[in-house]
């Protein structure tokens, strides 16, 4: 099968700053057409030609799953980052064509939940955007708690409070408000299920609260995109393709393999799918393993990497690739 | 020009037959003189005109008689329906895509009109002329997934995708080689497998789960499986078991060519936008050996395949009381010259 998903041609419709870090992208495909239908929690994944470089950056869809007019993402700029998020605040522009994936969901709803209980995090509230949308329009029983720095800071905090109302409840860092977890954990009627998508430090309070609290592993599900960190440059050598390659600090190793004209299979970009898992042939030095898929014991073993997120530092570096 | 429908049966009097054009354009399963499991699974994209891949949702000139037969089925035994309660979204989605792909790729046939979310279908063949308001239940006869697979040939499973599996959780399921939905209904992946032999030692399920959770949207994918059936019937259910069980002690060395019938499904998967699920058709093709040994090629393959079977296989298939005299009838076809590669006929 080739790789990742197959691409749609789009245009920016339209280019909204929404707060001090965050702006918002409008899509609409170039030929005029509806995009394809997608589901709360979905994602694509956006190609930026930034000179030279490619990058392929995944970001959730926040608009309604059923307005598929436009794809509309939310970017936050990160200024330590690896440049994607700088290059969609810098560089584009209403009009300018660009390449997106079809839609993919790693974070979909269970449709079983007798109740969906949503904790988001930051620029975690877009994938919330897009399931509150899809919910309320099915009349689906929700509630979102959403943590942010400041109020002026709260994406969309104001649209979802006037959509939902008291369905949202938010929390503002600066005024030392905080979910009182275990609380709110604890009260939920039977047959609700957790969503959590924000920082990875949340994340994992919630899980863990939410495990110690009892709740089944099936009914908890969050969204763990790693952005792939900048780090030291290394070599690889690629032993099916014969190729060698160097990493750089801002490239990650499946764009600097991509950038040699080998495409593993992709979807997420972030650690998370397992589509990239790549064996080990030989190394000498130590992994940096940023992803989500790999269990520790595979970790340690220093038999396969996930190229989307994670890097090497030491002297060489063989794969099969 | 469209499909002359034929008028025919797939129980009692048996009238069902493929036309000669319908002969030639049989999935025969069979790259090669032999057959064991693999996971072959290749893209579902558009093959050659006159193939049964020319389109990606098959409508040929059994269709109309196939959805006479899966409403007697369905007035007998309601429960080949069954979709969940959290499965109507995925319901809806099935309804979108066999309606797209039925009036595209049969326009003389079938028509959708969009207009919003007021849709307007006509199926010619059946005679229907509905305009319904789509996501809404109450502007329908029935359910999405059960109006639209009334009209739609093959058995259609749709699963659930959560916790890293799949999960059977609604389906139309009549015209099935020897399974059951309302016994597998609610189940996942490795559950509904269970009783396949030899392929899970393979560790053959748990790359195509793998496989399958991955299926993208606009990218569907396909895989020929195949049985074999006495008389062209095609509710071969566990249910039915006592009507067609013992059709299999009816073969004689003198009625293979009219009784045993060479079963192919063309499995494809496709992700659901809306609801994340992926819908497994499971389209049934028939051929009786009589109309099959019209190819040269495919006596031959048929009969080498059919010999060298292993036998859990020819066991789990349901071949084993039948096996001998079919060997027999296929060996006095087969020449012992070489069959050239690929599935086509000569």
């Amino acid at each position: 099968m080739s790789t990742g998903t197959t691409k749609l041609d789009v245009v920016v419709s339209d280019v909204v700053p929404v707060n001090d870090l965050v702006t918002r992208f409008h899509f609409r495909r170039r030929d005029g057409q509806l995009l394809p239908t997608f589901s709360g929690g979905a994602h694509v994944v956006v190609e930026m030609r930034d000179g030279e470089r490619t990058r392929l950056n995944p970001y959730s869809l926040m608009g309604s799953p059923l307005d598929t007019r436009e794809y509309t993402i939310s970017v936050r700029r990160d200024d330590v980052g690896r440049g994607g998020s700088l290059f969609m605040h810098r560089s584009v522009k209403p009009g300018m064509e660009m390449v997106v994936s079809y839609p993919v969901n790693l974070f979909s709803l269970d449709l079983r939940a007798k109740k969906h209980l949503m904790l988001a995090g930051g620029i975690g509230i877009t994938p919330f955007m897009a399931q509150t949308a899809q919910l309320a329009a099915e009349g689906g029983n929700f509630e979102l708690h959403y943590t942010c720095r400041t109020a002026s800071l709260g994406t969309y905090a104001d649209v979802l409070r006037e959509r939902y109302d008291r369905r949202v409840r938010l929390y503002h860092d600066d005024l030392e408000e905080r979910i009182e977890l275990d609380r709110l954990l604890s009260t939920q009627p039977l047959g609700t299920h957790l969503y959590v998508c924000g920082p990875a430090g949340m994340i994992n309070w919630v899980r863990d609260r939410a495990a110690s609290l009892g709740w089944p592993a099936e009914t908890v599900h969050f969204e763990h995109f790693a952005a792939p960190q900048p780090g030291l440059p290394f070599d690889v050598r690629l032993a099916v393709s014969g190729k060698s390659i160097r990493v750089d600090e801002q490239q990650s190793l499946l764009e600097a393999i991509e950038a040699a004209g080998v495409d593993p299979p992709y979807l997420c970009r972030g650690g998370v799918c397992g589509q990239c898992e790549t064996n080990v042939i030989s190394c000498d030095g130590k992994f940096i393993h940023n992803d989500h898929w790999l269990s520790e014991e595979e970790h340690r073993s220093g038999k396969k990497i996930m190229p989307c997120v994670s890097r090497f530092e030491g002297r060489s570096l063989v794969l099969e690739r | 020009m469209g499909i002359t429908f034929r008028k025919e049966t797939f129980r009692d009097d048996f009238t069902f037959k493929n036309s000669p054009e319908h002969i030639r354009r049989f999935p025969f399963p069979f790259h090669e003189d032999a057959y064991m499991y693999a996971v072959n699974i290749e893209p579902h994209v558009v093959g050659p005109r006159g193939s049964v891949l020319e389109n990606l949702i098959d409508v040929d000139e059994h269709y109309v008689a196939e959805m006479q037969d899966r409403a007697l089925v369905l007035a007998e035994d309601p429960l080949r329906c069954q979709s969940l309660p959290h499965m109507t979204l995925a319901g809806w989605d099935l309804l979108e895509l066999l309606m797209e792909q039925q009036a595209l790729g049969y326009p003389e046939h079938f028509t959708l009109t969009r207009d919003g979310d007021r849709w307007r279908w006509i199926n010619r063949p059946l005679g229907i002329d509905d305009t319904f308001t789509f996501g809404d239940t109450s502007t329908l006869p029935y359910g999405p997934m059960e109006y639209i697979t009334r009209q739609s040939q093959g058995d259609f499973c749709i699963l659930d995708q959560r916790d890293g599996n799949l999960w059977m959780d609604a389906g139309m399921v009549t015209t099935q080689a020897d399974w059951s939905l309302d016994f597998d209904i609610g189940m996942n992946f490795f559950e509904w497998h269970a009783p396949v032999p030899l392929a899970h030692e393979k560790g053959i399920f748990v790359r195509a789960l793998k496989f399958l959770t991955n299926i993208q949207q606009g990218k569907p994918a396909r895989r020929l499986n195949w049985t074999m059936t006495i008389n062209p019937r095609l509710d071969t259910s566990p249910e039915n078991y006592h009507k067609w069980g013992p059709d299999r002690a009816t073969v004689t060395p003198d009625n293979v060519g009219d009784k045993v019938h060479l079963r192919v499904e063309l499995q494809s998967f496709w992700r659901l936008p809306r609801s994340n699920g992926i819908v497994f058709p499971i389209r049934c093709y028939l051929i009786k050996m009589d109309e099959l040994v019209t190819q040269p090629k495919w006596a031959r393959r048929l009969h080498r395949v059919i010999r060298d079977l292993p036998d859990e296989l020819a066991n789990y298939k349901g071949l084993t009381r039948y096996r001998p005299a079919l060997v027999e009838w296929l060996s006095k076809l087969d020449d012992g010259s070489p069959t050239s590669p690929g599935f086509g006929p000569d």
